[in-house]
Order: C-alpha cells, then sequence, then structure tokens
C-alpha cells in the first residue's frame, strides 16, 4: 500500500467509480457480507441472549440436532445462540479497538511533521522500536498492566494497533510531504498545522482506511487470542475466544461447540478483509479488473500479404505495423498502421512527442511487447528473417534460431540509464551474458570479451569496473555499457530510445558518439528515437516524423533543416525548437494547445 | 535495556499481591509478610531495580513463585522447545511462499489467467486471515478426532512435530506468498527486467537469475518479521497443543502473577525479537550491492 | 520590484565526514525587474541554490538579501519578507495537489497572502469573500485560463496548463521575484512556449525580477538578461547574455556550449570524434 492512490479521473467521479465497484461480484460479496455482520451484532443479544443463556439440563454437550443447530454446551446451553449473542462483543471490541488503534497511531505518526526536529526524530525511533515487537507480546504487557476483561482487553489490543499505523502514517506522511504542491505551500508560508489538515490527510486518508479495515480483521482474532488463552474476557462475559476455549476441551465430544465460533470469526474476518479490497478499489488505489474486450481478430491490419522478398540492402522492414492496448471500452491504438525501411549502415530518426507512439514502436519491432498489448503487422522483417507469424508479432519468440540471431544482431539502448542495468548484478557479466547466451562463450571467455567490449566503449579500468555493480556507474557510463552490451554480437541494427534524455548534455554529446563511432566501424544502423529535434538532425541523415501514433512523414534531414518538410506538424514542430540564434525578447512559436493535425502519411514527391 | 526496563516496570504494575496469590488464600498473613521481606518486595522500588539488574548481569533472575525454581532454569529447560518449533515453521513458511508467490506473478502478470489471479487471491486470502489457534483446532480435530493419524499434545517423536508445525506456518505460507507476489509484480515491472528480456534468455533463467536477486531483500524483511510473529503464535500453538515451551509457561506465570517468570520470559522474548532484527539488518546490508560495507 | 543578492552563500548537506557542500562560496545578484539565467548541469548546485532562497534548506553560511534584508536564517517577520520570493517547480504532475480544485489551490495562497498583508501592512483590510474569488478568477485570466477551469481538478489538466496554474499561485502571493526552476523542462517542445511567452510577458507587466534556472541554453539565450554558469557549486562565470554565449571566458561554459545539439549543425564533423 506504498502508492498513493489517484483520485477520479476524467469522466469518472468517486462516486461513480464505488457504483462501479459494487457491482462486481467482490462488491456484492462484500455488501452483503457486512449486512449480515451488521445485522447480528447490533440485535444479536436482543434475538438470542435468553436463549443462550437457557440452562437445558437433559441436554448437556450433547450433538447438533433440530433444536440445537450446533448442540450445546457443557452447561447445556444452545451453542448457536451462544455464538450469535457473542457476535456484539467480538466484533464492538474489534471495532473499538482499531479505532483506538489507528486514531492513536495517526496521531503518533503525524506527530513528527508539527514538532520540532529532535522530538519528531525520537517519536520515529520510539515507533520503529515498539514495531519490531510482535503484537501479541505487546498485547500480553499491556493486559497484564490494565487487567484482563473486556476493558483491559480493548485498550491492550487498541495500543499493541498504534505502533503499527504510526508507522503506517508517518511514511505516507513522509512521501506526500516531498512533493512539490507540499512544498509549494511551505514557500507560500502555510502553516504546518494547515498543510497537514487540507494536504497531508486527505491524501492520507484513503489508503489508511484501508489498512484499517484489513487491521479490524486481525483485531478481531487477537481479541480470540487473548481471550481464549484466559487473558482477555472473563466469565460470565463471553467472546468467541472464550467459546473456544470452552469448545477445545469438548471438541473430543461435540465439535461444533468449537468449530461453530470458529466458524464465526473466519467468516467477520474475511467479511473485513473483503470491505478492505472493495475499498481499496473504490478508492482507486487498486485498479478495477474490467472486463477485457473482445480479443482481436488474427488477420493482418494492411490485409495484404507482403510477398516480395527483402532485398539484401535492408535491414529492418516494417509493413502495417499496429499495437492495439485495451482499455475500458475497447481498444486503443497507440501505433496505428506504420510502415518504414532502414537500409543497411544508415542511420534513422523518428522524432515524436509524448504520446506520439514512439517508444511502442520500437518495443513492438524489437518483439518484446507483451500481453495485454497486442501487436499485429503485415511484415516485420530484421535482417531477413520474418518475425511476424499469423499477422502478430509475439511478446516472446519460440524458435531457438530467431532468439540467437536477435540476441546477437539487434542491439537496445533504452531511456533510463538508472533502472535498464539489473542493480542486483555485476556490470561485467550482464555485459558478458549474451556471450554465454548465444555465441557459446565459456564464462571466462565471455567476460573477456565483455572487457574488450567496455573498453572500445571508453570506459576506463575495463577490467575494475566489470566487477563493479550499476549503482557504481555514473549515468553516461551505464549507456555505454548498454552499447557494449550490444556489441557482444555483431549487430546490424541498434534501436536507441531516447539514449540520452536523462543526460547532461556534455556526457550526451559523448554517448551519440559512442554511437556514430559504431556506425562508423561496424557499419551497425541506427534507430535513434528522440524528442530533440536538434539531436536528431545533428546525427541523422533521414527522419520519420511520428504523430499520434502515424508515421506522418518521412523526409531527408537536408529538406527538414531547409524547412521543405510537407506536413504541417513537421513544420509546426521545428518552428517551435528554440534555437541560440534568435533574438533576445522575440516570443517562442508555439503550438496551441487542442491543435488537431491530420495523421495521413504527406506524399514525398519523388 | 530498554527491554529489561520496560520488563521490570510491566510486572510491577500488576495489580494484586502476587505473594498472597502463590502462597494461596489459605496462609497466614505472617507467612505472606515474611515472604514478601524474604523477596525483598518491601524495599523501595528503585532498590529493587537496581537488585534486578545486579541479578541480571550475573545470571540469576530470581525464582518462579509457582514453580520454585530458578527463572533461569526454567527457561533453559522450555526455550529450546520454542525456538524449534518457531525456526522449523519459518523454514517451511519460506520455502513454500516464496516459490508459491513467485510462480503465482510470473504466471498472472500484465492481467493474464485472470481466472487463476481470482483464485489464488481468494484462496490465499481467506487462509492468511484464519488464525494459527483456529488452524491448530482445525487439525487437531481432522487428524486426531477423525483419522487419529498423529498426536496431538507434548513433545516427543518427529511426527509430534507435524501439526504444530503445520499449524503455524499455514497461514503464513498464504500471507507470506501473497507479499512476495506483490513484490515480485513490481519486481518484473522494472526497466531492467526488459533488458533481460532483449538477450533472449529462458524463463526460468530470467527468473532466477534477474528477479529473483532482486527479491531477496524484501523477502528477508518480510522473514525478520515474520520470525519475530512466529515467536509470538508459538504461545497459542503451544497452549493447545501442550507444547513444553516458553508460551505455554508465559501464559500461566501471568495468570497466576508469578513475578520473576513472567518478567524473565518477557525479557527472553524480547530479546529474541531485537535479536532477529538486528540479524536481519544485518543481513540486509551484506546482500545490498549498494551497502557502504562492500565498498573497498 | 526589488533585488535579490546571495553574497558568499554555502549550503552543506549531512555533517562530518559524510558532509557534501553543495553551494560553495556563491556571489550572485539578480537585479531589480531583470531576468538572469542560471545554466548548469545536475549536480551543479543551481537547485539548491533556488530551494535555499525560498527557505527550503539552510545556508551553512552566507546572506541572502532580499533589498538589503537577510533572509537566510528567517524567522518572524522576517519569514514574511521572504515570502515576497516565490518559486515555480518543475514536474508539472506534483506541483499541484490532487485532490484540490485549482481555485481553491489557488485561494489558499490568496488566504495565506491576506493575512500576511493585515500584519505587514498598517490599516490593511483584507478582501471578503466575494473579493477573493473575483481575485482568484482575474489571476486565471492572467495565465490565460477560462474563469470556469477553476472549479477544475488537476487531473483534468494539460502539463502545460498545470504549470499556468502552478504560476498564477505563485502570482497570488504578490511576489517581487519570482524563481522558475526547470519549469518547462518536462513539457513538450511544442507546449514550453505557451508556458514562456506567459512568463515573460507577466515579467514585464509586473516588473517582476526572475531568476531562470535552466539547463536549456537556447531558451535561456532568448529571455535572459544576463546569465551565470554554474559547475559543481560554483558560479564560473556571469555576465551579460550575449556576451556569455558568444565570447565565453571560462572552458566550463565554453564545453557547455559546444556541446548543445543546433538544428541543422552535424553533431560530429568530418574530423575524428572525441568520446
Amino acid at each position: 500500500m506504498s502508492t498513493l492512490p489517484v483520485p477520479a479521473g476524467p469522466g469518472q467521479s468517486q462516486v461513480q467509480r464505488f457504483a462501479a465497484v459494487l457491482r462486481t461480484p467482490l462488491g456484492i460479496a462484500t455488501v452483503a457480507g457486512v449486512l449480515v455482520v451488521a445485522f447480528v451484532a447490533a440485535f444479536g443479544p436482543a434475538l438470542w441472549s435468553a436463549q443462550a443463556a437457557a440452562t437445558d439440563f437433559s441436554q448437556l454437550s450433547a450433538q447438533p440436532s433440530p433444536a440445537h443447530p450446533f448442540g450445546t454446551d457443557a452447561g447445556g446451553r444452545d451453542v448457536m445462540a451462544r455464538v450469535l449473542t457473542a457476535a456484539q462483543l467480538s466484533v464492538g471490541m474489534a471495532l473499538v479497538a482499531t479505532a483506538l488503534g489507528v486514531v492513536g497511531g495517526v496521531i503518533i505518526g503525524f506527530l513528527p511533521i508539527i514538532l520540532p526536529r529532535r522530538i519528531a526524530r525520537f517519536v520515529v525511533s520510539a515507533t520503529g522500536i515498539a514495531i519490531a515487537f510482535p503484537a501479541l507480546l505487546l498485547m500480553m504487557m499491556f493486559s497484564i498492566v490494565v487487567g484482563t476483561g473486556v476493558q483491559g482487553a480493548v485498550l491492550a489490543i487498541g495500543f499493541a494497533m498504534m505502533p503499527a499505523f504510526g508507522r503506517l502514517a508517518q511514511t505516507m506522511s513522509s512521501s506526500i510531504s516531498g512533493r512539490d504542491f507540499v512544498l509549494a505551500a511551505r514557500v507560500l508560508g502555510v502553516s504546518r498545522f494547515r498543510i497537514l489538515a487540507r494536504h497531508i490527510l486527505p491524501n492520507v486518508a484513503e489508503p489508511l482506511t484501508v489498512n484499517a479495515s484489513l487491521a479490524a480483521g486481525g483485531s478481531l482474532i487477537a481479541f480470540s487470542g487473548l481471550s481464549f488463552l484466559g487473558l482477555g474476557v472473563q466469565a460470565p462475559d463471553f467472546d468467541w475466544g472464550r467459546l473456544l476455549n470452552e469448545g477445545l476441551s469438548k471438541i473430543y465430544i461435540n465439535p461444533a461447540t468449537a468449530l461453530a465460533p470458529a466458524g464465526a470469526v473466519i467468516f467477520v474476518g474475511v467479511v473485513f478483509t473483503l470491505l478492505g479490497e472493495t475499498l481499496s478499489r473504490g478508492f482507486g488505489i487498486e485498479p478495477l479488473l474490467g472486463k477485457r474486450p473482445r480479443p482481436l481478430p488474427r488477420t493482418a491490419p494492411g490485409g495484404q500479404e507482403v510477398a516480395d522478398d527483402v532485398d539484401d540492402a535492408t535491414v529492418l522492414r516494417v509493413r502495417g505495423l499496429r499495437v492495439a492496448a485495451p482499455a475500458r471500452s475497447g481498444w486503443t491504438h497507440p501505433v496505428n498502421n506504420v510502415s518504414f525501411e532502414i537500409r543497411r549502415g544508415e542511420i534513422v530518426g523518428l522524432v515524436g512527442e509524448s504520446g506520439s507512439g514512439k517508444s511502442l514502436t520500437c518495443l513492438a519491432v524489437a518483439a518484446l511487447l507483451e500481453h495485454p498489448l497486442d501487436v499485429s503487422a503485415d511484415s516485420v522483417n530484421f535482417d531477413g528473417s520474418e518475425l511476424t507469424q499469423n499477422g502478430k508479432v509475439p511478446g516472446r519468440i519460440r524458435s531457438a534460431a530467431l532468439r540467437t540471431m536477435l540476441g546477437t544482431r539487434l542491439a537496445l539502448v533504452f531511456q533510463d540509464p538508472s533502472t535498464s542495468l539489473n542493480p542486483a548484478l555485476r556490470v561485467g557479466s550482464q555485459v558478458a551474458e549474451i556471450g554465454r547466451l548465444h555465441e557459446g562463450l565459456s564464462t571466462k571467455a565471455a567476460q573477456a570479451r565483455a572487457i574488450d567490449r567496455l573498453a572500445e566503449v571508453r570506459i576506463n579500468n575495463p577490467a575494475r569496473r566489470a566487477k563493479q555493480y550499476p549503482h557504481e556507474f555514473s549515468g553516461g557510463m551505464r549507456q555505454r555499457a548498454m552499447i557494449a552490451m550490444g556489441l557482444m554480437g555483431s549487430p546490424a541494427l541498434i534501436i536507441a530510445d531516447e539514449p540520452t534524455t536523462a543526460l547532461d548534455v556534455t556526457v550526451q554529446r559523448g554517448v551519440l558518439g559512442q554511437l556514430k563511432a559504431v556506425n562508423r566501424e561496424k557499419n551497425a544502423a541506427i534507430l535513434l528515437v528522440s524528442h530533440d529535434i536538434a539531436v536528431v538532425t545533428g546525427l541523422c541523415t533521414r527522419v520519420l516524423v511520428m504523430y499520434r501514433g502515424s508515421i506522418v512523414e518521412d523526409v531527408d534531414v537536408n529538406d527538414l533543416v531547409a524547412g521543405r518538410a510537407k506536413h504541417p506538424y513537421t513544420r509546426a514542430l521545428v518552428d517551435a525548437v528554440p534555437t541560440m540564434t534568435a533574438e533576445k525578447g522575440e516570443p517562442f512559436t508555439t503550438i496551441p494547445e487542442g491543435t488537431i493535425f491530420p495523421t495521413a502519411l504527406v506524399e514525398e514527391t519523388v | 535495556m530498554v527491554v529489561v526496563t520496560v520488563a521490570f516496570v510491566i510486572i510491577r504494575l500488576i495489580p494484586g499481591d502476587p505473594v498472597r496469590n502463590a502462597l494461596g488464600i489459605m496462609a497466614s498473613q505472617d507467612v505472606v509478610d515474611a515472604r514478601r521481606e524474604a523477596l525483598g518486595l518491601n524495599l523501595p522500588l528503585w532498590e529493587q531495580y537496581l537488585r534486578f539488574w545486579q541479578g541480571l548481569l550475573s545470571g540469576n533472575l530470581g525464582d518462579s513463585f509457582s514453580l520454585q525454581m530458578p527463572v533461569t532454569e526454567v527457561i533453559g529447560q522450555r526455550l529450546p522447545a520454542t525456538i524449534e518449533l518457531a525456526v522449523l515453521s519459518l523454514i517451511v513458511m519460506l520455502a513454500f511462499a516464496i516459490p508459491l508467490g513467485m510462480a503465482a506473478a510470473a504466471l498472472t502478470r500484465g492481467g493474464r489467467r485472470r481466472g487463476l489471479e481470482l483464485g489464488y487471491t481468494s484462496v490465499s486470502g481467506f487462509i492468511a486471515v484464519i488464525p494459527e489457534f483456529l488452524i491448530g483446532v482445525g487439525l487437531i480435530y481432522v487428524f486426531a478426532v477423525q483419522f487419529q493419524l498423529l498426536p496431538v499434545a507434548g513433545r516427543s517423536g518427529p511426527d509430534s512435530y507435524i501439526l504444530p508445525v503445520l499449524a503455524l506456518s499455514i497461514g503464513g505460507i498464504a500471507g507470506v506468498s501473497r507479499i512476495v507476489r506483490a513484490e515480485a509484480l513490481s519486481v518484473l515491472d522494472q526497466d531492467y527486467i526488459r533488458t533481460a528480456r532483449a538477450k533472449r534468455m529462458s524463463s526460468w533463467r530470467l527468473y532466477m537469475r534477474h528477479a529473483l536477486p532482486n527479491l531477496l531483500t524484501s523477502s528477508l524483511t518480510i522473514g525478520g518479521l515474520v520470525l519475530g510473529g512466529l515467536i509470538a503464535g508459538t504461545v497459542l500453538v503451544e497452549t493447545i497443543f501442550s507444547w513444553p515451551g516458553l508460551g505455554m509457561t508465559i501464559v500461566s506465570s501471568i495468570k497466576d502473577k508469578d513475578f520473576p517468570l513472567a518478567q524473565g520470559i518477557i525479557m527472553v522474548y524480547g530479546f529474541l525479537v531485537l535479536l532477529v532484527t538486528l540479524v536481519v539488518d544485518i543481513l540486509l546490508v551484506m546482500l545490498d550491492p549498494r551497502s557502504a560495507l562492500k565498498e573497498n | 520590484m526589488s533585488t535579490l543578492e546571495f553574497r558568499d552563500l554555502w549550503v552543506r548537506f549531512g555533517t562530518g565526514r559524510s558532509a557534501f557542500d553543495a553551494v560553495r562560496g556563491i556571489n550572485l545578484i539578480v537585479p531589480s525587474g531583470k531576468v538572469v539565467g542560471l545554466v548548469g548541469e545536475s549536480g551543479s548546485g543551481k537547485s539548491t541554490l533556488a530551494r535555499t532562497a525560498v527557505g527550503l534548506n539552510d545556508p551553512h553560511h552566507g546572506q541572502i538579501l532580499l533589498d538589503g534584508i537577510d533572509v537566510a536564517h528567517a524567522k518572524g517577520g522576517t519569514v514574511r519578507a521572504r515570502q515576497r520570493i516565490q518559486m515555480v517547480f518543475q514536474d508539472p504532475y506534483s506541483c499541484l495537489d490532487p485532490r484540490m480544485s485549482i481555485g481553491s489551490s489557488i485561494m489558499e495562497a490568496l488566504d495565506v497572502t491576506e493575512r500576511r498583508k493585515r500584519r505587514d501592512e498598517t490599516g490593511y483590510r483584507p478582501m471578503n469573500r466575494a473579493a477573493r474569488t473575483a481575485r482568484v478568477g482575474e489571476l486565471l485570466a492572467m495565465v490565460e485560463m477560462g474563469p470556469a477551469s477553476s472549479q477544475a481538478f488537476p487531473g483534468t489538466l494539460s502539463g502545460g496548463q498545470r504549470q499556468r496554474v502552478a504560476l498564477a499561485r505563485a502570482l497570488a502571493a504578490e511576489p517581487d521575484v519570482l524563481l522558475a526552476d526547470e519549469i518547462t523542462s518536462a513539457l513538450d517542445v511544442s507546449v514550453q512556449g505557451t508556458v514562456l511567452n506567459l512568463l515573460l510577458e507577466l515579467q514585464q507587466r509586473l516588473s517582476l525580477t526572475v531568476l531562470f534556472i535552466s539547463h536549456n541554453l537556447a531558451v535561456v539565450s532568448r529571455i535572459c538578461d544576463e546569465i551565470a554558469v554554474m559547475n559543481r557549486g560554483e558560479i564560473v562565470e556571469q555576465g551579460p547574455g550575449a556576451r556569455v554565449l558568444e565570447q565565453p571566458q571560462d572552458p566550463y561554459t565554453q564545453e557547455l556550449i559546444r556541446a548543445v545539439p543546433q538544428i541543422g549543425v552535424p553533431l560530429f564533423g568530418k574530423e575524428e570524434i572525441e568520446l
């Protein structure tokens, strides 16, 4: 529960979302369960306590019968009536203790925000220590102090729950406190109390409520445990725990005396859990698993079979690529009928803004998109081999030959260097892995080649660096390591998806230079994806422009730079890029929000 | 230090006269007074506290009122049984929960196999909610009452371990596997897994070599918390199965207001928990490549 | 119209052996009514500098002078003085409370400002609720958002719109100095222009003193009167914008300018590629 809920997006208010949840099987079950529990807890004693107290000496420890559905206990009292009567006490205690625990925990949790730093730190550490103690021990300790019986048990369990909620509240509030809107409020001069009340609490209330409902289930179980041990509710009061205690010794004679209260505890526990899950989906913390749209047909989008062979000078040919993503009301197409080619040794740029589909295109072509996305194409032909099967590009390649080919001839460089390498494995072994998987190299040979490649990408001290972990590399070095990984085979194509966007401009130059060197020395083609037109025109000979899922222009870089692009979106994009040569004070060219451009590919006059 | 003080304070706060309790209602007031004197209960509180520390440091925790034996001896006899149970249960729990959680994540990620996901979440959610002592009761009913297969009381041969360990671990397997699944799902979503898939390796290698190491840190943390909870859970399970460990003893010592014994046991529990937390912290630091210790 | 000055400012994180100086002896003047660009890469300390100026960090040493008053270790009245320095942040998806309508977010800023004015200006009569609501509408209009948008929630707005709202909120506090910390770095190029043009127009209209932090030299060159270049906590060069960009003296500045890709200029000539 570490992610904070996103409040209702456009088109769906909170109320609507809850209504939707309540219509699911989960929601219906929860409502039914809650109603049953509420009814029995509220009216139990009124309806059944007389029966529960009535002793029938002729029927001591009797087996289940029509008169006594669960039999009777040692005192001749009807077990079912006792179980139903005890509901009020058990459920009531659980709710009160949970409330106590939550309120107390929240106060402890939020105190550090308002208090001066020193005291705040003390409170946080104290909570940390307290939380290490298992709840049962805390409970027992508290029950020793406050005594046994109903009040004692409630206080004990309530106090025992506080550290856990305190810690939860602390974690959540500190994660919100780091968000910019809280910082902005501080800069504005909003008081700490108001920040707490207006900004932190509302953002935290929902996950807390979900946790509280789960905790209520836990506290019910704790009460049963405590009473079962004889430390909780004392005679003549009885709750399910005590009934269990009494029933256990009779289990050989009449198991129902133990199973009935056991069943009650489990039932209410489950209802609380369901309530938590329902609330979680209603608040939007967990996604609502809607119905999956009908599966897409297997025919290729373009409908035409691409029968002609690919000539040897083409390293990648894509025809009619489509990526479909399931949405609540059917499928959306973030990549819609995309076709292009890349020749051997060419450096081609793919330009687009957020939402254009350029990253998905790369992943689709590399056969890395999986369920629930659906990738189809007339043809995706890489290095002479066809990747599509029955009009679809699979997320996992079955054929070993194809896997080896892709592993050694296609290299990928992703955008975020801080997450692309596995933090738990050494860099050298990650680079060397391709050699072991596909080139049949021994561990030593692969490692040696990896060090060699690291040197090729200008990483100093490659032998030492290979033994290091990714967090010891800088961002630029990690991207170079990714390139080295791709160089383990003999790549015909490198797909670089925004490889330098997360890097400083001085480091960017180095990494781009590295790519250019690989292109020159190994004749590897490069597909460079970027939102930065200046980078693309600085390195590529040809540029593909993507807009809302389609390629709208395929233009030579010289034409693009000289202003001879034909598509209005391309022209507008080029105009909007700020240049260093413009006059100071000149307003920036913008594309007004809401402008829609045509998505058809503009025809190039040959 | 905190643990000791807390234990001392808590016990002293118990209402009622423990000596009277131990000696019984019939004992005369003189006898009670004499006993109190002998036990040093009439001394000012701070002096009692000091004596307590003295005793602790010299390995003497006093004598149990109810059992008339040195507390250390009582603990020494009973502790191993509890530890056995807790450690065995933990091993069983992790051995089943981690693979189960990972498999569930691998099979249901990205919305695949909705039916399986639903089944898994309902069943595991249901089992996780059942308290150990209820499972214990259920197990007793099935194996002892109906089928008479396994022993249900006391600690004897290997088969006497089966039911108590099962009772302790079943709920944990369900609960921990849910957490492992959640962690695994988030690991499988990471960019470095996509990089690994781009290398076109077998699924097995992907999960074992690339995903699993990243799960270890969180699994270890969970393991530590679970062990702490297990030690407490043993209290209930021991009661049901009449297992001669500390659990049974603490309950009776609280009921009998047996100061020294209760104090001693609580302290031992507290120390155990702290020890486990410390060990887990150390292991985490060792395993996480990002820790400062590894840099040379 | 106010002047912001940093005098020998040091900002330190951590203590003892693991202490780290993010800002080292900065001397910088942002003249009244002018736009000064602060350029640097990650780790240069530029964001830390800005955050210290608004009180999100405490300086280790040195002064931050607003019209001659030191607001560096502000307490009491000085805190209110420091509120005349406001900031707009980088991430449009985190700068607004997702649970508050944008009208409420701006109103919150307005309420605090009214309270401040009542304490600082003798005889000031705070606006009533109706007047405040009208003022919120005014501010939204200033950033070219329609009056109906006051009921909208951030979740329904685009990145560019959110930054505009953040700007309106900062303006509600009637600042003399505005710190813009990479405010367009997270926006698409097609949208950046709108926000930047707005900023320029408002700066001129309200005679704001602006410290514009960015790593994008092209943008900085167009809107800043002066430019200061930061590297590893120090200012390595500062001066009039045109001079710094056309005749950089410091080697780091030179490297920075050389590394910026420009549209139409090949990144690597026919010569040996320097890696």
